[in-house]
């Protein structure tokens, strides 16, 4: 398999793309390669298409959410955007990130479920900004350098989401 | 997954937790961060006049072995000269803490946390040189 995820679902590789292009596409190849189609079909045909169905579901989580598109479009220029060797991020970035995780955990300890629901929105804000700054970054100027450190920190702004929101789901 | 007793021990009691003066002079800060995990680890160190570290200080948002790595660090460095901590090694904290593969990567965050702080107190310090 020589496509790419963005060829897979006929998508520009680019980090503003089309969603609905993307979920009309994705939807039309599951329904092709459902394996309630090829109930009769010989056995290395159905390994074919169970293959197909699983690299399309990989491709539409990885494209459907900006942090681990981003990743993959960075990936596309063989660049790994969270090696473990790089660490280095800048420090008002992670002071931000530190105020917020003991905003969370004083969140949970008190059990403010609306402290977390602000958390949220506060940093939806800063996400949009980095999505922004990643189109700029991708799409028009084509500066990999900066796109990267632009991506990585949109990486730790979904991590932290999760965890505030998997924090929301515990409380209620 | 199964933690060892040593990273247990400084998950369940960690040495050092907090945050010393970052305007003093002779203290140096070190921030990094793993993107992928999303841990945050702040490691402080207050260096006397001979260079040696007497008081080091973490705060670590992350997972036992990152909150483990950074305790441990900050009761390696006091006593150190500051060459001798920019000379640990990740490898070593794995080691002594008994970190699995793929928790390799908080060693190497607290290595560089250790560096990062290092290279704030030397800055700091020619800045002062330069200022006199």
């Amino acid at each position: 398999m020589t496509q790419n995820y963005f060829e897979l679902f006929a998508l520009e590789a680019k980090f503003n793309i089309e969603l609905q292009t993307l979920e009309t596409n994705f939807r039309k190849i599951q329904a092709e390669v459902h394996p309630d189609r090829f109930v009769t079909a010989p056995a290395p045909e159905k390994i074919k298409f169970m293959h197909l169905a699983t690299l399309a579901n990989e491709a539409y989580q990885t494209l459907k959410h900006p942090a681990t598109r981003a990743k993959y479009l960075l990936e596309l220029q063989g660049i790994s955007a969270i090696s473990e060797t790089n660490t280095a991020m800048p420090t008002d970035f992670l002071m931000q990130q530190m105020e917020w995780r003991e905003v969370l955990e004083n969140g949970i300890a008190e059990k403010e479920v609306d402290t977390l629901e602000n958390l949220i929105q506060e940093i939806k804000v800063e996400v949009k900004s980095l999505q922004l700054q990643l189109i700029e970054l991708f799409d028009v100027k084509k500066d990999f350098t900066s796109a990267t450190d632009v991506t990585r920190k949109l990486i730790f702004m979904a991590k932290v989401s999760e965890d505030i929101k998997h924090a929301i789901e515990r409380l209620d | 997954m199964a933690y060892s007793d040593k990273v247990l021990d400084h998950y369940e009691n960690p040495r050092n937790v907090g945050t010393l003066d970052k305007n003093d002079p002779n203290v140096g800060t070190g921030m990094v961060g793993a993107p992928a995990c999303g841990d945050v680890m702040k490691l402080m160190i207050k260096v006397n006049d001979n260079g040696i570290i007497e008081d080091a200080k973490f705060k670590t948002y992350g997972c036992g072995s990152a909150i483990a790595s950074s305790s441990l660090v900050t009761e390696w460095l006091k006593g150190r000269t500051i060459d001798e901590a920019y000379a640990i090694k990740n490898s070593e904290i794995a080691e002594e803490l008994a970190l699995p593969p793929v928790k390799i990567h908080c060693s190497v965050l607290a290595e560089d946390a250790i560096k990062a702080a290092v290279a704030d107190i030397k800055a700091k310090q020619l800045a002062a040189k330069e200022a006199a």
